[in-house]
């Protein structure tokens, strides 16, 4: 009895021995038939580590598991994360010990900032995207965010996923005009007090949010398209901090204390405590005005001349232990069905990456659905503004870390 | 049968050796990444360098504060309540209802209680709902920052509510053992007031006895992580959940920050006992006088007031917590200031349905396997007593105590640099048995007292008539202590249940529970589903306790000595 | 059918190094041995040590022996001594045939073993109460079936710890024909601890006074 215990110790404490490599190296899955990809992917498990934060999207992912189960005999694992930084750092750490090839994370949902730092470090297996069917459904000569991130070009080192942009949203009930503008938010936030704030920096919202007032707020906004080293980083932020410190004192929690991310922001307005949020999803508002989490009056607008916008990815880590079955994965992901149940508003209500023009009729009509009164005017998401370079969104989350982090 | 005897004489050192081997192993896993070294992370050389970046990290001070502050004020503010609350109402008629409500109380997660509370006390909770507008004219929710405000009194206020009951119960089994019902008399017989007659007759015999205990509730109180995500600060967060934050940063260095914050963290923690035990030594001083000065009436009023008042009002907000997660979890689009949720729908149960499996198989099947063995290894140890004829000595009762001791997330940690160390993978094996590490203190205290007492003429009758001790124990002890035993099951349950680190840590973020989600979903998300997952954590308890006082009826229902309780 | 004698030889109990009690004594079967004594005087404790329990904190020298063989080397379990308390000490988790058939030595078949239950609460005026819960029983009942179920053990020698204390008077000389009846019957030597002269006397054996 004790022996077997102790050994039932030693396996929780001691190594289960190194998993031999697999056959398949990752360049002939690179050059391998589809057919092949998909024979080869029959039977593995995908651990796919995306944000589990909003239960809507892990809802959707579970759908997702189901439909490969039935289709591919292939199973999906949702490893939810936080933060996928938390994912990355267990990548690196796998490197670190010689794990080349056997690794715990097949497929990851990743923000452009993330994807720079792996892709400098070559922790990603590709270029697969192209090698996707499913891949041209995006038009990508026609539809060029679809090939870059944050900046960056994919270098079909991740797949297109999804499309976001920062969208305001406010209970018309409370709020009759919304500001329209950076500068009418200051002055609407000092007439209402403790009814606005924004996510914790370095939360992905609350930097994006950043990014946005420093776009409106500086000089020349081209310079922001440059790595951050060849300018004078505090001559152009600075705009951005006067502007943060006139705001701040104005905000809920007189800004000493910040919400966690977009779902307590969420959560702040279905309470009543704010009366103007926003999101990085522009069929959020929507969907929660459904889930009864906010009034049926909500509305939503982008600011005038644009809000930050992009094409949400996944990627494959360099030493993915089911890389055939990540490939069968994200081409799932960019199918005309995944893609177009995606969009409604009731499942998740995430905007498509595929041009319509390449879907035949039928497929079309999946995407036609009448809007709803929460969901942006359809002409409203086409001012997107360009991501800044990458740098400069590490040296904002730094320096707002010393001028607001310890507060 | 002699194998019999020798397997049950190894129980108490497997069990010594579950407690133990974990504990020091993990410390052991985390001092060496706090001064550099992990080669899996490329550590290779001895350094200071970690603590330089640990002491510089902006907050470090506030963080720290943080954790002392509500650590020793829930503790004392426990303490204080629970002593009131008995030197108000022990023999008295109100007494039995105060048991009955907080008993059952016990058995809500961590998490659950906190969520809760934190739907209660927000500006938008059902607190301000309740005087809004027509007392407080608030139409729109006050600006006030609670849960989460900087000193740490949501989270203080949380943990005080939690661990209540917890030390109830645990003074309540400790008051026969000082005949407080003895004392009692005596000092009201001699004209002292119920509340002197108590604190000054009962309470310097009950301290010793529930000394452990209290330190086990300082222990947790100062580095626990669910409770602190939940109703704590977030900038700077008590020093705990910081160190969880830097185990996970991309930046592999902040690792071994993190190490090092552990061990920081086991110091803030023996610290914080440090100062409770500096306090103990000073009351025992200063209230020597106190204690003799004859005075039987002092202060008697107001003691009682004190006492009533907290007492219901722990019962009364823990209560309404729990109601209001009810209400949520049953709420459409829910306005400020409306008291009352209208429409109710079902709507957030439906969506929980489709994502609730695999939390709640993985909750159950870990929370099985681990009170299993934590039961088995506690009959062990207590049948193990039987034959050497004398119970654990006080080094091992110590020991018992251990993972309460010890702040989860300083070993925890360590075991994961293990895990990182060797390659082994996260997952369930290894988050049952850190689950079990927790549970069996539980079990065991909770099942110690009715084996020992167990009349030993029932295995002298069962041996003298030719029973082996393998017989005498499995047809005997066993079936006779099937309440308590299913109790103490029940009790390790709802532990197992309870857990969050262990689980986040141990299972790399792999296995989610109950508990893991509901804390993720309330961090930020939507009210109606984190209602709906704390609801449904805190029912698995429930039904563990339920089953455990139903199935011995219908077991014994033709048994009537055995419904009885006199069978121990 | 036992026919040999119980002897107690030079037995001496310490208690943390102070003696406590020390007896030599020779029972012959179906003889009873009364060892009389106010309480504390350790009686009950050598009652303990014959049977195989001494508690923690007592020593014990001497031999006793049972025919040829020494019963200090047995386990209890192994000594095969009925052991009678002044409670019946009927398990309540089994009914009345289950606290009988506990006694009785493995083998027979279930018929079999079910048959001798019911012979056996034939022969002690409770036929057909097999299944009751113990618990419905009357004192005198109990006292009947705890006798019963150490008899169907088939013991060597009968030990008796104040057997009759709790039983009303009525009962209790009712209770005591029948225990002695059938340690004369069966030829059992026994060992009884009492403080009840009339318990000695109706056993008919030597009295040790202590």
């Amino acid at each position: 009895m004790s022996r077997r215990f102790v050994l039932a110790l030693a396996l929780a404490t001691a190594s289960i021995a190194p998993i031999p490599s697999l056959a398949a190296d990752a360049q002939s899955l690179l050059e391998a038939p589809w057919s092949a990809i998909e024979r080869k992917a029959r039977g593995q498990t995908v651990y796919w580590s995306a944000w589990g934060g909003d239960p809507a999207i892990n809802r959707y992912i579970g759908w997702v598991a189901e439909r490969l189960d039935e289709r591919y005999g292939l199973d999906v694992v949702h490893v939810k994360v936080d933060d996928i930084a938390t994912t990355i750092s267990r990548i690196v750490a796998e490197r670190a010990a010689g794990n080349d090839d056997a690794g715990n994370v097949d497929l990851l949902w990743i923000n452009g900032e993330n994807f720079a730092a792996m892709k400098e470090r070559d922790l990603l297996f590709g270029p697969f995207a192209r090698r996707l069917p499913n891949f041209s459904l995006t038009a990508p000569d026609d539809n060029p965010e679809v090939l870059t991130d944050f900046t960056l070009p994919t270098e079909g080192y991740e797949s297109p996923w999804g499309k976001a942009q920062l969208t305001f949203y406010y209970d018309a009930e409370r709020l009759e005009t919304p500001p329209r503008n950076m500068s009418e938010l200051l002055s609407w936030a000092r007439e209402h007090p403790g009814r606005f704030t924004y996510p914790l920096v370095p939360d992905f919202l609350g930097t994006t949010f950043l990014k946005q007032v420093l776009l409106s707020q500086v000089e020349a906004p081209s310079v922001l398209a440059e790595p951050a080293s060849r300018h004078d980083v505090d001559a152009v932020m600075a705009p951005l901090w006067d502007y943060l410190d006139a705001l701040h004192p104005h905000l809920w929690r007189q800004g000493r204390h910040f919400p966690s991310g977009g779902p307590e922001l969420k959560r702040l307005m279905g309470d009543g405590e704010l009366s103007l949020a926003f999101t990085f999803n522009p069929a959020e508002p929507a969907a929660a005005v459904t889930d009864h989490q906010l009034p049926p009056s909500t509305r939503s607008y982008v600011l005038e001349g644009g809000t930050l916008g992009n094409v949400h990815f996944v990627a494959i880590p360099f030493n993915a232990r089911h890389k055939a079955g990540a490939m069968v994965l994200a081409n799932f992901l960019l199918s005309p069905e995944a893609q177009a149940r995606k969009l409604d508003i009731d499942v998740w209500g995430d905007p498509s990456v595929l041009d319509m023009r390449r879907l035949e009729a039928a497929e079309r009509e999946a995407f036609e659905g009448d809007r709803h009164p929460a969901s942006p005017p359809p002409d409203a998401l086409q001012r997107v503004l360009p991501e800044p370079h990458p740098s400069w969104v590490e040296a904002l989350e730094a320096q707002w870390q010393v001028r607001y982090g310890d507060s | 049968m002699p194998s019999f005897v020798t397997a049950i004489r190894t129980a108490p050192t497997v069990a010594l050796a579950l407690l133990i081997l974990p504990v020091l192993l993990g410390l052991a896993g985390v001092v060496a990444p706090a001064f550099g070294w992990h080669p899996a992370l490329g550590g290779e050389t001895w350094t200071l360098a970690h603590w330089q970046a640990l002491g510089n990290t902006p907050g470090l001070v506030d963080m720290i504060r943080l954790s002392l502050f509500t650590g020793l004020a829930s503790a004392l503010a426990t303490f204080g309540i629970v002593a009131l609350c008995l030197a108000t109402f022990l023999e008295t008629r109100a007494f039995g209802a105060i048991r009955r409500l907080l008993s059952p109380l016990l058995a809500v997660p961590h998490a659950a209680a906190a969520i809760g509370l934190a739907f209660l006390l927000t500006p938008s909770g059902l607190a301000s709902r309740l005087v809004s507008p027509w007392l407080s004219g608030w139409v729109y929710p006050p600006d006030y920052l609670f849960p989460g405000d900087s000193l740490g009194l949501a989270l203080a206020l949380g943990l005080t509510l939690k661990e209540i009951p917890f030390l109830l119960l645990m003074s309540l089994a400790a008051l026969p053992q000082c005949r407080a019902g003895e004392r009692l008399m005596m000092a009201r017989a001699l004209g002292y007031g119920r509340i002197n007659a108590f604190l000054k007759g009962v309470l310097p015999a009950l301290y010793p006895l529930i000394r452990l205990p209290l330190y086990a509730v300082i222990v947790f109180a100062t580095a626990n992580i669910e409770v602190a995500m939940i109703l704590g600060p977030s900038t700077p967060p008590p020093l705990a959940v910081a160190v969880v934050r830097w185990l996970g940063d991309p930046d592999l260095a902040m690792r071994f920050q993190a190490a090092a914050g552990a061990l920081l963290q086991l110091g803030v923690t023996a610290g914080a006992l440090l100062i409770w035990w500096l306090g103990e030594r000073l009351v025992s001083r200063l209230a020597a006088g106190w204690l003799r000065d004859g005075h039987r009436l002092r202060g008697e009023r107001l003691g009682r007031g004190i006492g009533s008042l907290t007492t219901w009002l722990a019962i009364g907000v823990l209560v309404a917590a729990l109601a209001g997660l009810i209400l949520w979890s049953l709420a459409g689009y829910w306005p400020f200031p409306e008291a009352w949720p209208a429409p109710l729908t079902l709507h957030a149960w439906q969506q929980a349905a489709t994502g609730l499996g695999d939390p709640l198989s993985s909750t159950v099947t870990i929370g099985l396997a681990a009170t299993a063995i934590a039961l088995v290894l506690t009959l062990g140890c207590l049948e193990a007593e039987t034959h050497r004829r004398r119970p654990l000595g006080a080094g091992a009762q110590l020991i018992l105590y251990l993972p309460l001791l010890v702040p989860q997330v300083a070993f925890l940690q360590g075991l994961v640099q293990w895990q990182a160390q060797i390659g082994l993978t996260a997952g369930w094996p290894a988050v049952m048995l850190g689950h079990a590490l927790f549970v069996l203190p539980y079990t065991f205290l909770s099942l110690a007292e009715s084996y020992r007492r167990q009349d030993p003429r029932w295995r002298q009758v069962a041996a003298s008539l030719g029973a082996s001790p393998a017989n005498v124990f499995l047809r005997i002890r066993l079936p006779m202590l099937t309440a308590p035993i299913l109790v103490a099951g029940a009790v390790g349950f709802a532990v197992s249940v309870g857990q969050y680190l262990p689980t986040v840590l141990l299972g790399g973020g792999r296995l989610t529970t109950l508990t893991t989600e509901a804390v993720n979903l309330a961090s930020g998300g939507d009210r109606r589903l984190t209602a709906v997952y704390a609801l449904f954590q805190l029912a698995l308890p429930a039904i563990g306790f339920t089953l455990a006082m139903t199935l011995p009826r219908l077991w014994w229902r033709h048994r009537r000595q055995m419904l009885s309780g006199d069978t121990a | 059918m036992s026919t040999a004698t119980l002897r107690l030889e030079e037995i001496v109990i310490t208690h943390d190094g102070h003696p406590l009690i020390e007896v030599s004594a020779s029972v012959a079967p179906g003889e009873v041995l009364t060892l009389m004594g106010p309480s504390g005087v350790g009686k009950s404790t050598l009652l303990a040590h014959v049977a195989g329990f001494l508690p923690l904190g007592f020593r014990a020298s001497g031999h006793i022996l049972l025919g040829d063989s020494d019963l200090g080397c047995l386990p209890p379990e192994q000594r095969r001594l009925g052991l009678l308390f002044q409670d019946p000490l009927l398990f309540p988790h089994l009914d009345v045939g289950g606290n009988l058939a506990f006694g009785m030595p493995a083998g027979g078949s279930r018929r079999q073993r079910r048959e001798e239950v019911a012979t056996a609460l034939d022969d002690i005026g409770l036929a057909g109460f097999a299944e009751r819960d113990p618990a419905t029983l009357s004192g005198g009942q109990r006292a009947r079936v705890a006798l019963m179920r150490v008899l169907l053990a088939r013991p060597r020698a009968m030990l008796l710890d104040e057997p009759f204390s709790k039983l009303d008077t009525g009962l209790r000389d009712e209770m005591r024909r029948l225990v002695f009846a059938r340690v004369h019957r069966d030829g059992l030597p026994t060992l009884m601890v009492t403080h009840d002269r009339a318990d000695a006397e109706a056993a008919g054996g030597p009295i040790i006074e202590l």
